[in-house]
C-alpha cells in the first residue's frame, strides 16, 4: 500500500492567472531577493491586487535555506495571519514556504521535527500555492523540505505528506528568463529526479511513467533551452518535465546522487542542481555493477540502449555524462572548480553526511563507507566507477 | 536453527547479528537509545509481545522478551500488529514506508532517529538474516 500525493496543478501559458480565481483574502508571498528583483514577484502581486487580496512579501530566503530563515518567515506569517502562503522561486523559496507554512500552523514544532511519521493537522489557518521560477526543483509538487543546519553545515531532509501544496501554478513564462548556466544546472536536477525516481527502491507503477517521460524530455529539450533561452517550446517542455519529475520522485524517492549532492551543497557550497547532476553518472555506474536492472530498463525505454543488465545501466550513465558535456557543465568536481585541498580536507564529512542522508535508504545498491569514499574520489577526478 | 518470532531467542539472535555487523556499527557509532518492539495481536497471532533491544554506540547492549512494556525503560517504541512485523522481517514491507503509512507506529524522539536512516536500514537487514520460524506456519 502506498499513497500518491499531488497538488492541483494548473500548468501552461497564463497559468499564473489562476491566482485570481482562488479566493485569496490575505497572502504571504515567500521568495528570495533575486526572484523579487527580476520582477517575478510583481507578476504575482499584480494578480493578487486584481483579485482584491491583501499581501506581504517575505524575501529573506537565501540559497539552501536554513532554520533561522524559516523561523523568521514564520514570525512574519503569525503577525500577518494570511489565509494563503504563496511560494515563488526555485527550490529554496519553495521549501522555505512549506516550512514557514507548517511552523505558522504548528508553532509548537521545531523545524527539525517536521517528519513524515506524525499527523501535522495543517490547513486550519492557511493553504499553500507554489509557483516555480526554475525548471528543475520539482519542489512545487513534492512534500520534501530540505533545510540547512548552519551549526553542523548539514542538510536535513524533512517534510510530511500533508505539507504538499494545495495548488501549483506551473507557468513556463516564470522560468523563461533563466540564464544558460541556471537553465543547465536546474535541468540536470530535473533529470536526476527523474532517473533516481525510476531507479530507487521506492519506485512505483504510478511514478515510473512520470519519471520516464520527464527524463526523455530533459534529454531532448535541455540542450535547446540552454542554447537558446528564447526557444519557447524547449522552455515549456523543460518546465513541465521538471514538475513531472517532481511528481514522480516525490511519490517515490531520490537516491545516492541526492545523498552525495546534499553533502556537496552543504559542505562545499555547490548549487544543488549542479551537485546532484555531477554525481548522477557516477552513482549510476555504481549501481550498474550489482543492481542494474531498473537503470537498464530506463535506458531501453529512452531508446538509449537495448542492452539489459550492466551494459544498459552504463549506457544510461554515459548518456547523462554526454548531456552534461553538451550543455557545458562540468563532469567532475575538479572541473567544477573545487580545489583539491578543500575536497581532501572535507572528504570525511562528505562521506559521513552522505551516508546519513535520508535519500540513501532507497539506494538500489547501498554503498559501504569505503565505497562512498571511493565514489567521491572518482567524482573528484572524473574516473569511471568500476567497483 | 530457526528462531520463533516473537521470542526471547529471536531478539537475542538479532542482537548477536547486529554485534557482528560492521555496517551497523559504522552507521550507528554515535547512536544512544534502546527500543521496544511491540507486537500486537491480530488474526494471525493472538498475543501481545514486547521485545527489548538495547543499542549504544554501534553495538547492541542486550536483548530480551519482556513481560510488559514498562518492565524496562526504552527511548523508542515501535508498535505494529504481528502480520506487519512479519512483512518487515521477510522484507516485503520497508519499515520506513510502513511508518509513513501508519502501519507501524513509532514513538520517541523522531528528530534524533531521522538522523540515522542507514542504521535503521541495517537493523532491518539484520532482522531479515535471523532464521525465523512463524507461529502460524
Amino acid at each position: 500500500m502506498w499513497t500518491f500525493v499531488s497538488p492541483r496543478i494548473v500548468f501552461g501559458e497564463d497559468a499564473l492567472d489562476e491566482i485570481s480565481t482562488i479566493g485569496i483574502r490575505r497572502a504571504l508571498v515567500v521568495t528570495d531577493r533575486t526572484v523579487r528583483e527580476l520582477g517575478l514577484v510583481d507578476r504575482v502581486t499584480e494578480r493578487l491586487d486584481a483579485a482584491g487580496a491583501a499581501w506581504e512579501v517575505f524575501d529573506g530566503v537565501r540559497p539552501d535555506p536554513d532554520v533561522p530563515t524559516v523561523l523568521a518567515g514564520a514570525d512574519v506569517a503569525r503577525a500577518l495571519e494570511p489565509d494563503w502562503i504563496v511560494g515563488v522561486g526555485g527550490g529554496s523559496p519553495l521549501d522555505a514556504a512549506k516550512a514557514i507554512w507548517v511552523l505558522y500552523e504548528r508553532p509548537d514544532l521545531r523545524p527539525a521535527e517536521i517528519n513524515p511519521f506524525i499527523d501535522l493537522g495543517l490547513r486550519g489557518r492557511a493553504r499553500l500555492i507554489t509557483i516555480p521560477t526554475t525548471s528543475g526543483t520539482g519542489a512545487d509538487v513534492t512534500w520534501a523540505i530540505v533545510l540547512t543546519d548552519p551549526a553542523e553545515k548539514r542538510k536535513m531532509g524533512l517534510g510530511n505528506r500533508e505539507n504538499v501544496a494545495d495548488v501549483a501554478l506551473v507557468d513556463p513564462a516564470m522560468a523563461a528568463g533563466m540564464p544558460p548556466r541556471l537553465t543547465a544546472d536546474t535541468g540536470l536536477d530535473a533529470l536526476t529526479h527523474a532517473i533516481e525516481g525510476f531507479t530507487c527502491t521506492w519506485r512505483t507503477d504510478l511514478s515510473d511513467g512520470l519519471c520516464a517521460h520527464a527524463a526523455a524530455d530533459v534529454l531532448e529539450f535541455l540542450p535547446r533551452a540552454v542554447e537558446d533561452g528564447a526557444d519557447i517550446e524547449a522552455r515549456s517542455r523543460m518546465h513541465h518535465a521538471a514538475t513531472s519529475a517532481g511528481l514522480g520522485f516525490g511519490n517515490a524517492m531520490a537516491s545516492i546522487a541526492h545523498a552525495m549532492g546534499h553533502a556537496l551543497g552543504s559542505v562545499l557550497g555547490l548549487p544543488h542542481g549542479r551537485a546532484v547532476g555531477l554525481c548522477l553518472p557516477y552513482t549510476l555506474e555504481f549501481i550498474a555493477r550489482e543492481a542494474p536492472d531498473r537503470a537498464a530498463l530506463l535506458a531501453s525505454r529512452l531508446g538509449i540502449s537495448s542492452a539489459s543488465g550492466e551494459p544498459g545501466a552504463r549506457a544510461l550513465a554515459a548518456a547523462v555524462r554526454n548531456l552534461a558535456e553538451t550543455i557545458g557543465n562540468p563532469t567532475c568536481l575538479a572541473d567544477a572548480g573545487i580545489p583539491s585541498a578543500a575536497f581532501n580536507g572535507t572528504l570525511d564529512k562528505l562521506v559521513d553526511d552522505a551516508e546519513n542522508d535520508t535519500q540513501m535508504v532507497t539506494a538500489a545498491r547501498s554503498p559501504s563507507p569505503d565505497e562512498l569514499r571511493a565514489l567521491f574520489v572518482a567524482l573528484y577526478d572524473g574516473n569511471t566507477v568500476s567497483f | 536453527m530457526p528462531y520463533r518470532f516473537p521470542s526471547d531467542a529471536w531478539i537475542v539472535e538479532l542482537s548477536r547479528l547486529l554485534n557482528e555487523s560492521p555496517s551497523y556499527e559504522g552507521s550507528a557509532k554515535d547512536w544512544e537509545g534502546d527500543f521496544i518492539f511491540v507486537v500486537e495481536p491480530d488474526e494471525a497471532y493472538s498475543e501481545t509481545a514486547y521485545l527489548f533491544l538495547g543499542l549504544r554506540h554501534g553495538k547492541s547492549t542486550g536483548a530480551a522478551l519482556l513481560s510488559s512494556s514498562d518492565e524496562r525503560p526504552a527511548e523508542y517504541r515501535i508498535t505494529a500488529p504481528f502480520s506487519v512485523w512479519r512483512k518487515v522481517i521477510e522484507g516485503t514491507l520497508d519499515p520506513i514506508q510502513g511508518m509513513m503509512m501508519r502501519k507501524l507506529k513509532l514513538a520517541g524522539n523522531l528528530m534524533k532517529i531521522m538522523r540515522y536512516p542507514k542504521a535503521a536500514k541495517e537493523i532491518v537487514s539484520c532482522c531479515a538474516d535471523v532464521p525465523t520460524e512463524w507461529p502460524v506456519d
